[in-house]
Protein backbone atom coordinates (compact mmCIF):
# COMPACT_ATOMS: atom_id res chain seq x y z
CA UNK A 1 0.00 0.00 0.00
CA UNK A 2 2.89 2.35 1.09
CA UNK A 3 4.84 1.95 -2.33
CA UNK A 4 1.74 3.54 -4.04
CA UNK A 5 3.24 7.21 -2.84
CA UNK A 6 6.86 8.59 -3.38
CA UNK A 7 6.64 9.66 0.10
CA UNK A 8 4.66 8.41 2.90
CA UNK A 9 4.18 9.08 6.92
CA UNK A 10 2.19 6.80 9.69
CA UNK A 11 1.25 8.68 12.80
CA UNK A 12 4.29 10.70 12.81
CA UNK A 13 4.82 12.15 16.55
CA UNK A 14 7.40 14.37 17.38
CA UNK A 15 7.38 16.42 20.87
CA UNK A 16 9.78 18.67 22.40
CA UNK A 17 8.94 18.69 26.06
CA UNK A 18 5.16 19.50 26.13
CA UNK A 19 5.18 21.41 22.69
CA UNK A 20 3.73 19.20 19.81
CA UNK A 21 5.54 19.80 16.54
CA UNK A 22 4.14 16.88 14.79
CA UNK A 23 1.12 15.19 15.86
CA UNK A 24 0.12 12.21 14.29
CA UNK A 25 0.58 13.47 10.92
CA UNK A 26 -0.92 11.00 8.37
CA UNK A 27 0.47 12.07 4.64
CA UNK A 28 0.85 10.86 1.59
CA UNK A 29 2.87 12.36 -1.86
CA UNK A 30 1.81 10.71 -4.48
CA UNK A 31 4.31 10.13 -7.20
CA UNK A 32 5.30 13.11 -9.71
CA UNK A 33 3.16 15.57 -7.30
CA UNK A 34 2.89 18.80 -6.98
CA UNK A 35 1.94 19.19 -3.75
CA UNK A 36 2.64 22.12 -1.48
CA UNK A 37 2.51 22.22 2.26
CA UNK A 38 0.91 25.19 4.35
CA UNK A 39 0.25 26.91 7.45
CA UNK A 40 0.41 29.77 9.65
CA UNK A 41 3.91 30.63 11.24
CA UNK A 42 5.06 27.92 14.15
CA UNK A 43 2.81 24.94 12.58
CA UNK A 44 5.48 22.43 12.43
CA UNK A 45 5.90 22.81 8.85
CA UNK A 46 9.93 22.88 8.61
CA UNK A 47 10.05 20.80 11.74
CA UNK A 48 7.95 17.92 8.96
CA UNK A 49 10.50 18.46 6.58
CA UNK A 50 13.30 17.59 9.13
CA UNK A 51 11.52 14.37 10.23
CA UNK A 52 11.47 13.20 6.72
CA UNK A 53 14.37 14.18 5.86
CA UNK A 54 16.12 12.33 8.77
CA UNK A 55 17.29 15.79 10.46
CA UNK A 56 15.29 15.27 13.04
CA UNK A 57 14.32 11.78 14.68
CA UNK A 58 10.63 11.26 15.33
CA UNK A 59 8.93 10.53 18.93
CA UNK A 60 6.54 7.75 17.41
CA UNK A 61 5.58 6.80 13.47
CA UNK A 62 6.81 5.42 10.11
CA UNK A 63 8.47 7.12 7.29
CA UNK A 64 8.61 5.58 3.99
CA UNK A 65 10.43 6.38 0.53
CA UNK A 66 8.54 4.81 -2.28
CA UNK A 67 7.52 2.03 -0.15
CA UNK A 68 10.90 1.55 1.77
CA UNK A 69 10.99 2.24 5.92
CA UNK A 70 13.09 4.61 6.41
CA UNK A 71 11.88 5.68 9.87
CA UNK A 72 15.30 4.50 11.25
CA UNK A 73 17.72 5.34 8.32
CA UNK A 74 20.11 8.51 8.39
CA UNK A 75 20.36 11.26 6.31
CA UNK A 76 22.24 9.77 4.15
CA UNK A 77 20.67 6.74 3.73
CA UNK A 78 17.30 8.58 2.55
CA UNK A 79 18.92 10.61 0.23
CA UNK A 80 20.48 7.38 -1.65
CA UNK A 81 17.12 6.19 -1.70
CA UNK A 82 16.08 9.30 -3.52
CA UNK A 83 14.70 11.88 -0.98
CA UNK A 84 16.46 15.72 -1.32
CA UNK A 85 15.71 18.85 0.02
CA UNK A 86 16.07 22.32 -0.25
CA UNK A 87 16.41 24.69 3.04
CA UNK A 88 14.09 27.61 4.14
CA UNK A 89 17.19 29.79 5.22
CA UNK A 90 20.34 29.20 2.11
CA UNK A 91 22.36 26.28 3.76
CA UNK A 92 25.44 26.51 1.36
CA UNK A 93 29.26 26.20 0.87
CA UNK A 94 29.44 29.82 0.86
CA UNK A 95 33.42 30.30 0.27
CA UNK A 96 33.11 27.68 -2.45
CA UNK A 97 32.36 28.57 -6.24
CA UNK A 98 28.55 28.01 -7.49
CA UNK A 99 29.69 25.12 -9.43
CA UNK A 100 32.03 23.34 -6.40
CA UNK A 101 28.74 23.45 -4.37
CA UNK A 102 26.58 21.58 -7.02
CA UNK A 103 29.70 19.44 -8.40
CA UNK A 104 29.71 18.55 -4.38
CA UNK A 105 26.19 17.03 -4.57
CA UNK A 106 26.78 15.42 -7.91
CA UNK A 107 30.08 13.79 -6.82
CA UNK A 108 28.20 12.15 -3.83
CA UNK A 109 25.53 10.76 -5.72
CA UNK A 110 28.18 9.16 -8.21
CA UNK A 111 29.55 7.76 -4.83
CA UNK A 112 32.97 8.83 -6.19
CA UNK A 113 33.16 11.55 -3.07
CA UNK A 114 35.08 9.43 -0.73
CA UNK A 115 38.14 8.83 -3.13
CA UNK A 116 40.86 9.72 -1.97
CA UNK A 117 43.35 10.23 -4.39
CA UNK A 118 41.90 11.43 -7.70
CA UNK A 119 41.86 14.78 -8.09
CA UNK A 120 38.16 16.19 -8.16
CA UNK A 121 39.26 18.29 -11.25
CA UNK A 122 39.38 14.70 -13.14
CA UNK A 123 36.09 14.23 -12.73
CA UNK A 124 34.70 15.25 -15.65
CA UNK A 125 31.34 13.65 -15.61
CA UNK A 126 30.55 15.16 -12.39
CA UNK A 127 31.38 18.63 -13.40
CA UNK A 128 29.66 18.52 -16.85
CA UNK A 129 26.63 17.16 -15.07
CA UNK A 130 26.82 20.00 -12.84
CA UNK A 131 27.87 22.81 -15.30
CA UNK A 132 24.69 21.93 -17.07
CA UNK A 133 22.34 22.01 -13.83
CA UNK A 134 23.79 26.09 -13.88
CA UNK A 135 22.65 26.11 -17.39
CA UNK A 136 19.28 24.97 -16.67
CA UNK A 137 18.57 26.91 -13.87
CA UNK A 138 20.04 30.36 -16.04
CA UNK A 139 23.07 30.85 -13.01
CA UNK A 140 25.81 29.25 -14.94
CA UNK A 141 27.30 32.75 -15.91
CA UNK A 142 27.98 32.79 -12.16
CA UNK A 143 29.61 29.10 -12.11
CA UNK A 144 32.63 30.43 -10.84
CA UNK A 145 32.13 33.02 -8.65
CA UNK A 146 31.95 31.84 -4.36
CA UNK A 147 28.39 31.77 -3.33
CA UNK A 148 28.57 34.48 -0.66
CA UNK A 149 28.79 37.19 -3.43
CA UNK A 150 25.60 36.35 -4.97
CA UNK A 151 22.64 38.03 -4.87
CA UNK A 152 20.33 36.26 -2.28
CA UNK A 153 17.90 35.61 -5.39
CA UNK A 154 20.28 33.82 -7.12
CA UNK A 155 21.56 31.77 -3.95
CA UNK A 156 18.20 30.32 -3.84
CA UNK A 157 18.69 29.26 -7.46
CA UNK A 158 22.04 27.35 -6.10
CA UNK A 159 19.99 26.09 -2.91
CA UNK A 160 17.71 24.29 -5.81
CA UNK A 161 20.26 23.63 -7.94
CA UNK A 162 22.57 21.73 -5.05
CA UNK A 163 19.49 19.39 -4.64
CA UNK A 164 18.65 18.72 -7.92
CA UNK A 165 22.86 16.90 -8.11
CA UNK A 166 21.27 14.39 -6.17
CA UNK A 167 18.70 13.34 -8.94
CA UNK A 168 16.08 13.14 -6.82
CA UNK A 169 12.58 11.32 -6.78
CA UNK A 170 11.55 13.19 -4.09
CA UNK A 171 12.39 16.89 -3.12
CA UNK A 172 10.94 18.63 -0.53
CA UNK A 173 11.37 22.63 -1.52
CA UNK A 174 11.54 24.61 2.05
CA UNK A 175 10.20 28.13 1.53
CA UNK A 176 11.85 28.20 -2.33
CA UNK A 177 10.75 31.99 -2.35
CA UNK A 178 12.12 33.10 1.30
CA UNK A 179 13.44 36.22 1.41
CA UNK A 180 13.87 37.07 -2.84
CA UNK A 181 12.77 40.58 -3.62
CA UNK A 182 9.01 40.05 -4.78
CA UNK A 183 10.28 40.80 -8.37
CA UNK A 184 12.32 37.89 -9.19
CA UNK A 185 9.76 35.46 -7.39
CA UNK A 186 8.79 34.74 -10.83
CA UNK A 187 12.45 33.12 -11.85
CA UNK A 188 11.99 30.95 -8.59
CA UNK A 189 8.35 29.55 -10.19
CA UNK A 190 9.78 28.96 -13.94
CA UNK A 191 12.59 27.07 -12.61
CA UNK A 192 10.27 25.04 -10.38
CA UNK A 193 7.68 24.37 -12.97
CA UNK A 194 10.14 23.10 -15.22
CA UNK A 195 11.71 20.63 -13.37
CA UNK A 196 11.06 17.12 -14.82
CA UNK A 197 7.79 15.95 -14.34
CA UNK A 198 8.32 12.71 -12.33
CA UNK A 199 10.09 14.01 -9.68
CA UNK A 200 7.55 14.41 -6.73
CA UNK A 201 7.46 17.51 -4.93
CA UNK A 202 6.54 18.92 -1.61
CA UNK A 203 6.73 22.48 -1.58
CA UNK A 204 6.35 24.52 1.74
CA UNK A 205 5.30 27.84 1.15
CA UNK A 206 4.31 31.10 2.87
CA UNK A 207 4.05 33.15 -0.96
CA UNK A 208 0.37 32.33 -2.11
CA UNK A 209 1.15 33.71 -5.34
CA UNK A 210 3.41 30.20 -5.56
CA UNK A 211 1.19 27.76 -4.13
CA UNK A 212 -1.61 28.30 -6.07
CA UNK A 213 0.75 28.49 -9.42
CA UNK A 214 2.42 25.46 -8.90
CA UNK A 215 0.45 23.44 -6.40
CA UNK A 216 -2.10 20.85 -7.70
CA UNK A 217 -2.87 19.63 -4.01
CA UNK A 218 -2.21 20.86 -0.59
CA UNK A 219 -2.27 19.72 2.17
CA UNK A 220 -2.69 22.86 5.50
CA UNK A 221 -0.78 22.37 9.09
CA UNK A 222 -1.51 23.84 12.12
CA UNK A 223 0.10 23.35 15.88
CA UNK A 224 1.33 19.99 13.99
CA UNK A 225 -1.70 18.25 12.65
CA UNK A 226 -2.98 18.51 9.35
CA UNK A 227 -6.30 20.66 9.08
CA UNK A 228 -7.12 19.74 6.01
CA UNK A 229 -6.12 18.69 2.56
CA UNK A 230 -7.35 19.09 -1.00
CA UNK A 231 -7.39 20.72 -4.11
CA UNK A 232 -6.40 24.69 -4.26
CA UNK A 233 -9.86 25.39 -5.24
CA UNK A 234 -11.13 23.54 -1.76
CA UNK A 235 -8.39 25.20 0.15
CA UNK A 236 -9.23 28.34 -1.02
CA UNK A 237 -12.80 28.21 -0.48
CA UNK A 238 -12.27 26.45 3.08
CA UNK A 239 -13.61 28.39 5.92
CA UNK A 240 -11.21 26.97 8.38
CA UNK A 241 -8.42 27.70 6.48
CA UNK A 242 -9.61 31.59 6.12
CA UNK A 243 -10.31 31.51 9.81
CA UNK A 244 -6.29 30.17 10.21
CA UNK A 245 -4.96 32.50 8.01
CA UNK A 246 -6.83 35.64 9.25
CA UNK A 247 -6.33 34.91 12.76
CA UNK A 248 -9.99 34.39 14.16
CA UNK A 249 -9.12 30.85 15.08
CA UNK A 250 -10.83 30.93 19.10
CA UNK A 251 -9.17 28.65 21.66
CA UNK A 252 -12.17 26.93 23.03
CA UNK B 1 14.86 9.50 -14.32
CA UNK B 2 16.67 11.90 -16.08
CA UNK B 3 16.88 15.95 -15.28
CA UNK B 4 16.67 17.55 -19.34
CA UNK B 5 19.84 18.14 -20.60
CA UNK B 6 20.49 21.79 -21.69
CA UNK B 7 20.69 22.42 -25.52
CA UNK B 8 23.91 21.62 -27.16
CA UNK B 9 25.21 24.57 -28.51
CA UNK B 10 27.19 25.95 -25.34
CA UNK B 11 28.61 29.40 -24.61
CA UNK B 12 32.68 29.57 -24.22
CA UNK B 13 31.99 30.05 -20.41
CA UNK B 14 30.99 26.72 -20.45
CA UNK B 15 34.24 25.51 -21.45
CA UNK B 16 36.61 27.77 -19.16
CA UNK B 17 34.11 27.42 -16.41
CA UNK B 18 34.60 23.48 -16.45
CA UNK B 19 38.62 24.48 -17.13
CA UNK B 20 39.17 25.86 -14.60
CA UNK B 21 37.75 23.80 -12.37
CA UNK B 22 39.59 20.77 -13.95
CA UNK B 23 42.92 22.60 -13.88
CA UNK B 24 42.96 23.43 -10.19
CA UNK B 25 44.77 20.83 -8.60
CA UNK B 26 47.46 21.00 -11.45
CA UNK B 27 51.19 22.05 -9.98
CA UNK B 28 51.93 26.15 -9.69
CA UNK B 29 55.29 26.74 -9.85
CA UNK B 30 55.22 28.73 -6.52
CA UNK B 31 54.24 25.69 -5.10
CA UNK B 32 58.35 24.83 -5.89
CA UNK B 33 59.34 27.85 -3.77
CA UNK B 34 59.14 25.51 -0.32
CA UNK B 35 61.45 23.11 -1.69
CA UNK B 36 64.28 25.37 -3.30
CA UNK B 37 64.32 27.27 0.22
CA UNK B 38 65.34 24.20 1.95
CA UNK B 39 67.70 22.55 -0.32
CA UNK B 40 68.76 26.25 -0.41
CA UNK B 41 69.10 26.40 3.31
CA UNK B 42 71.56 23.41 3.46
CA UNK B 43 74.02 25.38 1.72
CA UNK B 44 73.98 29.09 2.84
CA UNK B 45 73.35 28.01 6.85
CA UNK B 46 74.99 24.95 7.31
CA UNK B 47 75.49 25.61 11.48
CA UNK B 48 71.86 25.62 11.51
CA UNK B 49 71.19 21.81 10.00
CA UNK B 50 70.19 20.43 13.52
CA UNK B 51 67.48 23.30 13.93
CA UNK B 52 66.55 22.83 10.40
CA UNK B 53 65.61 18.96 10.45
CA UNK B 54 63.64 20.35 13.46
CA UNK B 55 61.55 22.92 11.74
CA UNK B 56 61.24 20.41 9.02
CA UNK B 57 60.06 17.39 11.11
CA UNK B 58 57.83 20.20 12.66
CA UNK B 59 56.23 21.40 9.32
CA UNK B 60 55.33 17.84 9.06
CA UNK B 61 53.48 18.35 12.43
CA UNK B 62 51.67 21.27 10.90
CA UNK B 63 50.73 20.26 7.88
CA UNK B 64 48.80 16.87 9.50
CA UNK B 65 46.61 19.81 12.14
CA UNK B 66 46.03 20.98 9.04
CA UNK B 67 44.29 18.73 7.87
CA UNK B 68 42.17 18.18 10.40
CA UNK B 69 41.53 22.38 11.70
CA UNK B 70 41.91 23.81 7.80
CA UNK B 71 40.27 21.07 6.33
CA UNK B 72 38.12 19.35 7.69
CA UNK B 73 36.92 21.67 10.49
CA UNK B 74 37.92 19.96 13.24
CA UNK B 75 39.08 22.40 16.21
CA UNK B 76 41.65 19.86 18.43
CA UNK B 77 43.53 21.08 21.23
CA UNK B 78 44.95 17.41 21.85
CA UNK B 79 47.15 16.76 18.38
CA UNK B 80 50.22 16.17 20.10
CA UNK B 81 48.83 12.89 21.43
CA UNK B 82 49.45 11.50 17.94
CA UNK B 83 52.71 13.32 17.55
CA UNK B 84 53.69 12.23 21.01
CA UNK B 85 52.74 8.28 20.31
CA UNK B 86 54.78 8.51 17.28
CA UNK B 87 57.59 10.10 19.06
CA UNK B 88 57.54 7.51 21.92
CA UNK B 89 56.82 4.28 19.36
CA UNK B 90 60.27 5.17 17.15
CA UNK B 91 62.28 5.89 20.66
CA UNK B 92 61.53 2.67 22.24
CA UNK B 93 62.37 0.53 18.90
CA UNK B 94 65.49 2.30 18.54
CA UNK B 95 66.33 1.79 22.29
CA UNK B 96 65.27 -2.02 21.79
CA UNK B 97 67.34 -2.76 18.68
CA UNK B 98 64.94 -1.93 16.29
CA UNK B 99 67.00 1.49 15.39
CA UNK B 100 66.48 1.01 11.43
CA UNK B 101 64.54 5.18 11.17
CA UNK B 102 62.66 3.98 8.07
CA UNK B 103 60.89 1.34 10.61
CA UNK B 104 60.35 3.44 13.17
CA UNK B 105 58.67 5.92 11.19
CA UNK B 106 55.98 3.05 9.88
CA UNK B 107 55.90 1.61 13.57
CA UNK B 108 54.95 5.36 14.59
CA UNK B 109 52.27 5.65 11.69
CA UNK B 110 50.65 2.64 12.55
CA UNK B 111 50.57 3.54 16.44
CA UNK B 112 49.80 6.72 15.83
CA UNK B 113 46.72 6.03 13.11
CA UNK B 114 45.28 3.32 15.51
CA UNK B 115 44.91 5.94 18.36
CA UNK B 116 43.71 8.32 15.90
CA UNK B 117 41.15 5.69 14.80
CA UNK B 118 40.11 4.83 18.35
CA UNK B 119 39.58 7.86 19.76
CA UNK B 120 37.98 9.38 16.90
CA UNK B 121 35.41 6.86 17.27
CA UNK B 122 34.51 8.06 20.38
CA UNK B 123 35.15 12.04 19.97
CA UNK B 124 34.32 13.03 16.33
CA UNK B 125 30.44 11.94 17.19
CA UNK B 126 30.25 15.14 19.35
CA UNK B 127 30.98 18.94 18.34
CA UNK B 128 31.84 21.89 19.42
CA UNK B 129 33.31 22.32 23.08
CA UNK B 130 32.72 19.35 23.61
CA UNK B 131 35.13 17.91 20.98
CA UNK B 132 37.80 20.27 21.96
CA UNK B 133 37.61 18.89 25.49
CA UNK B 134 37.78 15.49 24.44
CA UNK B 135 40.84 16.13 22.05
CA UNK B 136 42.07 17.81 25.34
CA UNK B 137 41.36 15.18 27.92
CA UNK B 138 43.30 12.22 25.29
CA UNK B 139 45.95 14.15 25.44
CA UNK B 140 46.08 14.93 28.90
CA UNK B 141 45.39 11.14 29.85
CA UNK B 142 48.02 9.80 27.54
CA UNK B 143 50.69 12.27 28.72
CA UNK B 144 49.72 11.10 32.18
CA UNK B 145 49.97 7.53 31.27
CA UNK B 146 53.37 8.10 29.69
CA UNK B 147 54.54 9.74 32.63
CA UNK B 148 53.57 6.70 34.76
CA UNK B 149 54.55 4.11 32.96
CA UNK B 150 58.46 4.40 33.59
CA UNK B 151 59.66 1.02 32.58
CA UNK B 152 58.54 2.22 28.97
CA UNK B 153 59.21 5.57 28.58
CA UNK B 154 61.51 6.56 31.39
CA UNK B 155 58.33 8.57 32.37
CA UNK B 156 60.11 12.47 33.65
CA UNK B 157 63.55 11.35 32.99
CA UNK B 158 62.67 10.85 29.49
CA UNK B 159 63.38 7.44 27.29
CA UNK B 160 67.05 6.26 27.52
CA UNK B 161 69.19 4.60 25.29
CA UNK B 162 68.17 5.16 21.79
CA UNK B 163 70.28 3.74 19.32
CA UNK B 164 69.36 4.49 15.81
CA UNK B 165 70.93 3.23 12.44
CA UNK B 166 71.75 4.44 9.26
CA UNK B 167 69.18 5.59 7.29
CA UNK B 168 68.36 2.93 4.93
CA UNK B 169 71.69 1.06 6.26
CA UNK B 170 73.96 3.82 4.73
CA UNK B 171 73.37 7.50 6.16
CA UNK B 172 74.64 7.62 9.53
CA UNK B 173 73.49 10.64 11.21
CA UNK B 174 76.13 12.90 12.42
CA UNK B 175 76.82 15.76 14.83
CA UNK B 176 76.04 18.61 12.07
CA UNK B 177 72.74 17.37 11.07
CA UNK B 178 73.63 16.97 7.64
CA UNK B 179 71.44 13.52 7.60
CA UNK B 180 69.02 14.26 9.96
CA UNK B 181 68.49 17.11 7.75
CA UNK B 182 68.00 15.47 4.20
CA UNK B 183 66.25 12.65 6.47
CA UNK B 184 63.73 15.00 7.65
CA UNK B 185 63.25 16.83 4.27
CA UNK B 186 62.50 13.78 2.51
CA UNK B 187 59.60 12.51 4.72
CA UNK B 188 58.26 15.99 4.73
CA UNK B 189 58.48 16.05 0.86
CA UNK B 190 56.68 12.40 0.89
CA UNK B 191 54.15 13.80 3.24
CA UNK B 192 53.64 16.75 1.47
CA UNK B 193 52.47 14.72 -1.77
CA UNK B 194 50.55 12.52 0.17
CA UNK B 195 48.43 15.95 1.93
CA UNK B 196 48.17 17.43 -1.63
CA UNK B 197 46.85 14.51 -3.02
CA UNK B 198 44.36 14.51 -0.42
CA UNK B 199 43.26 17.82 -0.67
CA UNK B 200 42.46 18.28 -4.43
CA UNK B 201 40.82 14.65 -4.55
CA UNK B 202 36.82 14.26 -4.23
CA UNK B 203 37.82 12.97 -0.56
CA UNK B 204 39.61 16.16 0.10
CA UNK B 205 36.75 18.46 -1.38
CA UNK B 206 34.08 16.86 0.74
CA UNK B 207 35.91 17.72 3.49
CA UNK B 208 36.04 21.39 2.72
CA UNK B 209 32.20 21.16 2.24
CA UNK B 210 31.75 19.63 5.86
CA UNK B 211 34.18 22.14 7.69
CA UNK B 212 31.63 24.71 5.13
CA UNK B 213 28.47 23.56 6.20
CA UNK B 214 27.96 20.34 7.58
CA UNK B 215 24.17 20.49 7.82
CA UNK B 216 23.98 20.98 3.77
CA UNK B 217 26.51 17.72 3.54
CA UNK B 218 24.46 15.70 5.61
CA UNK B 219 21.11 16.34 3.03
CA UNK B 220 23.69 16.07 0.19
CA UNK B 221 23.91 12.07 1.87
CA UNK B 222 27.57 12.46 2.81
CA UNK B 223 28.83 9.83 5.32
CA UNK B 224 30.01 13.29 7.38
CA UNK B 225 31.10 10.87 10.70
CA UNK B 226 33.00 8.36 8.52
CA UNK B 227 34.57 10.96 6.29
CA UNK B 228 36.18 12.74 9.61
CA UNK B 229 37.17 9.60 10.86
CA UNK B 230 39.07 8.61 7.74
CA UNK B 231 40.98 12.14 7.68
CA UNK B 232 41.40 12.16 11.74
CA UNK B 233 42.66 8.56 11.34
CA UNK B 234 45.23 9.79 8.39
CA UNK B 235 46.07 13.06 10.12
CA UNK B 236 47.00 11.73 13.47
CA UNK B 237 49.62 8.66 11.49
CA UNK B 238 51.06 11.66 10.33
CA UNK B 239 51.65 13.27 13.48
CA UNK B 240 52.86 10.27 14.33
CA UNK B 241 55.60 10.07 11.75
CA UNK B 242 56.38 13.86 12.60
CA UNK B 243 56.95 12.92 15.96
CA UNK B 244 58.95 9.86 15.26
CA UNK B 245 61.10 12.03 13.03
CA UNK B 246 61.71 14.70 16.05
CA UNK B 247 62.72 11.27 18.19
CA UNK B 248 65.15 9.97 15.47
CA UNK B 249 67.09 12.90 14.78
CA UNK B 250 66.96 14.15 18.49
CA UNK B 251 67.85 10.91 19.67
CA UNK B 252 65.42 12.35 22.55
CA UNK B 253 62.30 11.24 23.58
CA UNK B 254 60.89 13.30 26.90
CA UNK B 255 57.41 14.07 28.17
CA UNK B 256 56.60 16.67 26.70
CA UNK B 257 55.63 15.71 23.13
CA UNK B 258 52.66 14.85 24.37
CA UNK B 259 51.65 18.25 26.43
CA UNK B 260 48.78 19.95 25.49
CA UNK B 261 51.11 22.77 25.30
CA UNK B 262 52.71 21.31 22.55
CA UNK B 263 49.58 21.32 20.76
CA UNK B 264 48.60 24.86 21.32
CA UNK B 265 51.97 25.54 20.04
CA UNK B 266 51.19 23.68 16.55
CA UNK B 267 47.92 25.83 16.41
CA UNK B 268 49.28 28.84 16.85
CA UNK B 269 52.20 27.75 14.32
CA UNK B 270 49.53 26.90 11.58
CA UNK B 271 47.38 29.93 12.33
CA UNK B 272 50.12 32.40 11.65
CA UNK B 273 50.97 30.75 8.53
CA UNK B 274 47.36 30.40 7.41
CA UNK B 275 45.17 28.01 7.85
CA UNK B 276 43.59 25.18 5.54
CA UNK B 277 45.82 26.58 2.75
CA UNK B 278 47.94 23.50 2.65
CA UNK B 279 51.15 25.59 2.79
CA UNK B 280 50.30 27.45 6.11
CA UNK B 281 52.44 25.20 7.79
CA UNK B 282 55.45 25.43 5.21
CA UNK B 283 54.80 29.80 6.11
CA UNK B 284 53.94 29.41 10.49
CA UNK B 285 56.32 26.82 11.41
CA UNK B 286 59.55 28.37 10.46
CA UNK B 287 57.96 31.84 11.31
CA UNK B 288 57.69 30.85 14.92
CA UNK B 289 60.44 28.47 15.43
CA UNK B 290 62.78 30.91 13.86
CA UNK B 291 61.41 33.82 15.82
CA UNK B 292 61.66 31.82 18.95
CA UNK B 293 65.19 31.04 18.48
CA UNK B 294 66.20 34.74 17.35
CA UNK B 295 63.86 36.37 20.46
CA UNK B 296 65.24 33.78 22.95
CA UNK B 297 68.67 35.16 22.41
CA UNK B 298 68.28 38.14 22.25
CA UNK B 299 65.76 38.60 25.03
CA UNK B 300 65.72 35.68 27.25
CA UNK B 301 63.46 36.50 29.75
CA UNK B 302 60.78 37.81 27.74
CA UNK B 303 61.02 36.59 24.50
CA UNK B 304 57.45 34.62 24.58
CA UNK B 305 56.38 38.30 25.02
CA UNK B 306 57.40 39.15 21.37
CA UNK B 307 56.11 35.70 20.06
CA UNK B 308 52.58 36.73 21.47
CA UNK B 309 52.66 40.21 20.32
CA UNK B 310 53.24 38.79 16.95
CA UNK B 311 50.26 36.59 16.52
CA UNK B 312 48.00 39.13 18.25
CA UNK B 313 49.34 41.36 15.11
CA UNK B 314 48.44 38.57 12.76
CA UNK B 315 45.20 37.36 14.05
CA UNK B 316 44.22 41.44 14.31
CA UNK B 317 45.41 42.40 10.86
CA UNK B 318 45.56 39.17 8.90
CA UNK B 319 43.13 36.50 9.92
CA UNK B 320 44.39 34.05 6.50
CA UNK B 321 48.03 34.07 8.49
CA UNK B 322 50.80 35.41 6.76
CA UNK B 323 49.43 33.74 3.58
CA UNK B 324 46.33 35.15 3.42
CA UNK B 325 48.25 38.78 4.04
CA UNK B 326 49.93 37.82 1.26
CA UNK B 327 46.95 36.83 -1.15
CA UNK B 328 44.84 39.95 0.30
CA UNK B 329 48.35 42.11 -0.85
CA UNK B 330 48.57 40.59 -4.50
CA UNK B 331 44.73 41.03 -4.96
CA UNK B 332 44.79 44.57 -4.25
CA UNK B 333 48.40 44.77 -6.65
CA UNK B 334 46.13 43.25 -9.37
CA UNK B 335 43.31 45.30 -8.53
CA UNK B 336 44.77 48.45 -8.76
CA UNK B 337 46.33 47.76 -12.42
Amino acid sequence: MSGDWALQTVGLCKSFGALDVASSIDFGLARGARHALIGPNGAGKTSFVNLVSGALEPSSGRIFIEGNDVTSSSQAQRVKRGLARTFQINQLFRGLTVLENVTLAVAERQGVAGDLLRPAGKRGAAIEEAYALLEQLGIADEALRPVRELAYGRQRLVEIAVALGLKPRVLLLDEPAAGVPSGETGTIIDVIERLPADIALLIIEHDMELVFRLARRITVLVQGAILVEGEPVEIAADPRVREVYLGERTHA
Amino acid sequence: MTISRPEPSRGAGAKSAIEVFARRHRLRPMELLPWVIAIGVYFVFPDYLALGAQVLATTLFGLSADLVLGYAGIVTLGHAAFYGMGAYTAGYLAAHGVGAPVVGLVAAAAVAGLAGLLSGLVILRTQGLTLLMLTLVVCVMLQEAANKLTSITGGTDGLQGMEVSPVLGYFRFDLYGNTAYWYALAVLFLGWVFARTLVYSSFGRSLTGIRENVTRMHAIGTPVFSRLLIVYTISAAMAGVAGALIAETTQLVALNVLSVDLSGTILVMIILGGVGRLYGAFVGVPLYMIAQDRFSTIDPVYWYFWIGLLLVLIVSFARGGVLGLIDALLRRLRGSR
